[in-house]
């Protein structure tokens, strides 16, 4: 869709050494990692013991689903919901591999049937149900099982009268499931719409990144939005706009704070805060 | 202007030939005749030749050719009394959503739809139909007034998907899309869907939850254009045609994998080949949806469409 941008001199960019020693560093060296906001190469225990949050900068490293229901639910609170509902590849989806072929690895290597794990907890002894999305399956991709079992788990909340939070983290819908992938954003908000009319809250967090169908869905349709420092978030890709308009983005574009700035969210809690947080909002809506 | 695709390229010659007759003469002339038989033949053994099985591709092609008639033909040959309404009261007018009231056979009805241009000017003008957040918040603000006043509404669906700009990123894409799709499942009035080019991601579902999803038959509907899929999974844009076929954006495919209600037939060759036509064919399904749909009250209306999106999805469970 490149017809009248303004055509622009790239300029020519000069890799610093030190970037390529760091990347060097990172191939070699897995104590080490590259914080994706501030670029400062972090010792790897150290940042794990700062919950995953970059020392330097605040940034919020995707952390997995484990952890989140560690860091958000009271102990031994959590079930999970909808566990037994798997992907299927109805397209006969092929790219450079078959999107079977791509399910079988991605699910023997992150040990999950798909990219969300759905449940029942306790914030601080309030009950709510809860959406977690893994990224590292396939990205977090929207597709037929995620949106499913998402929207089974606000039909839930409907029913039984609980709120529901969901944690987005994900590049957007899965294009190896073609329409239905785009249909699951339908899907998963007239869930929403009918939460809603129960006089339920709803609650999106927003972690990095979340792009695409999963932000105009479920992402942005939040009663209340909170984001983790510097999360990606977007519809978008930085990419994909840079390439259209031709110009260089404004600095910190697309961050949680250009969006908070933007009036696009409530509010960027930390990660060390947000189950607080989160009981707190939850306990004045709904006492 | 008559604009060829590639594949279409080999009518060129002989269909300007007729168009210099019909411009000078008559093509029932006696003295061209004998030609004018004899290109009508050859224009239709290539017509059965380079239409006769189109490929996904082709029809991708087809679905954003440029003679193709887009939202404002339609509305002005299928309904009377147009009144555009513009603007979101938030920011701007956004000229790629087009929106409005009319009459569709003696009823009001709401319409709202993508407008693509049919010159440069016209394209520059509608951003190719890619709309910003104001256009998707125009839509919600006419489906409003819509579903207060008890009209129907008819949303018509052709776009690229939505623009990937700053300034849209700024003034939230992503919620405006989310918006308006989240509020398609209050309405307690009939709306009919119709894709009538370019099905294009996000930017399309916005104003695509219809209580009935209709396709013309070389339309498209998918999560990402074959172009940006190859790009992202091939690696390769050129790719495309592969994509294509993989994603099965196809009506045929959409009719198969229960998306959609119907598809409209096109004229042989497409629906830039005869506007006519393609009027004609969409008319009757249009006015028979909106007949079943009165006899339905606004709570089975909300309750029907809901249910519509609720059983999309394929995955299975143990």
């Amino acid at each position: 869709m490149i017809f009248f941008g303004k055509k622009k001199e790239k300029k020519p960019h000069k890799e610093i050494d030190i970037k390529k020693e760091i990347k060097k560093a990172e191939k070699e060296e897995s104590l080490w990692i590259k914080c994706s906001s501030c670029q400062e190469l972090l010792y790897i225990k150290e940042v794990e013991r700062n919950q995953h949050i970059c020392l330097k900068c605040e940034y919020h490293f995707p952390i997995s689903v484990e952890n989140r229901i560690k860091l958000t639910f009271d102990e031994g609170s959590f079930n999970e919901l909808f566990g037994s509902i798997g992907p299927v590849d109805f397209l006969k989806f092929k790219d450079t591999k078959s999107y079977k072929a791509r399910l079988e690895e991605t699910q023997e290597q992150v040990k999950r049937p798909d990219a969300v794990v759905c449940g029942h907890g306790k914030i601080n002894g309030i009950d709510v149900l809860t959406a977690i999305f893994d990224f590292s399956f396939m990205g977090g991709s929207l597709g037929s099982v995620v949106g499913e079992k998402i929207t089974r788990t606000l039909e839930a909340g409907a029913e039984k009268r609980l709120p529901v939070i969901i944690f987005c983290a994900s590049g957007g819908a899965r294009m190896q499931e073609g329409i239905m992938s785009l249909m699951q954003m339908s899907k998963v908000s007239g869930a929403i719409y009918r939460l809603k009319s129960t006089k339920m809250p709803y609650i999106s967090v927003l972690t990095d990144p979340t792009l695409g169908g999963v932000t105009a869905s479920m992402g942005m349709l939040g009663d209340i939005i909170i984001a983790e420092p510097k999360a990606m978030i977007g519809f978008a890709g930085p990419r994909v706009i840079k390439e259209t308009i031709k110009e260089e983005l404004p600095q910190g574009f697309q961050r949680a704070e250009y969006l908070l700035e933007h009036g696009m969210i409530d509010m960027i809690v930390s990660r060390k805060e947000l189950k607080r947080q989160l009981s707190t909002l939850l306990k004045l809506i709904l006492s | 202007m008559r604009y060829y695709l590639d594949f279409e390229k080999k009518l060129e010659p002989y269909e300007r030939r007729l168009n210099e007759i019909k411009k000078f003469y008559t093509l029932d002339d006696p003295r061209y005749n004998k030609e004018v038989q004899s290109i009508k033949r050859k224009i239709a053994k290539i017509e059965k030749e380079i239409y006769g099985e189109l490929t996904n591709w082709q029809r991708s092609q087809l679905s954003r050719h440029v003679n193709r008639p887009h939202t404002l033909d339609y509305v002005e040959h299928l309904f009377t009394d147009f009144i555009e309404l513009k603007g979101d009261r938030k920011f701007k007018d956004d000229p790629a959503i087009v929106a409005g009231f009319a009459s569709f056979e003696e009823k009001n009805i709401a319409v709202v739809g993508h407008q693509k241009g049919k010159d440069i000017r016209e394209m520059a003008y509608r951003n190719f139909g890619m709309s910003h957040p104001e256009g998707y918040r125009k839509a919600v603000r006419v489906m409003d007034m819509a579903n207060r006043w008890g009209k129907p509404i008819i949303t018509f669906v052709d776009t690229p998907g939505a623009f990937p700009g700053i300034g849209a990123e700024e003034r939230g894409q992503a919620e405006a899309i989310a918006t308006s799709i989240e509020f398609m499942f209050t309405l307690t009035v009939p709306v009919i869907t119709v894709v009538i080019g370019e099905g294009g991601s996000g930017g399309a579902l916005a104003i695509g939850v219809g209580n009935a999803i209709l396709m013309l038959e070389n339309a498209t509907y998918s999560v990402i254009s074959p172009e940006g899929c190859a790009a992202i999974l091939w690696r390769d844009g050129s790719k495309a045609p592969l994509a294509a076929e993989a994603l099965k954006p196809t009506a045929h495919d959409l009719y198969k994998l229960n998306v959609i209600d119907e598809v409209i037939k096109e004229p042989f060759g497409g629906a830039h080949r005869n506007w006519q036509e393609t009027f004609n064919n969409l008319k009757p399904v249009l006015s028979r949806y909106l007949k079943d749909f009165a006899k339905k009250n606004g709570d089975e209306l909300k309750a029907l469409r809901y249910e519509k999106f609720r059983k999309m999805g394929v995955f299975e469970e143990k």
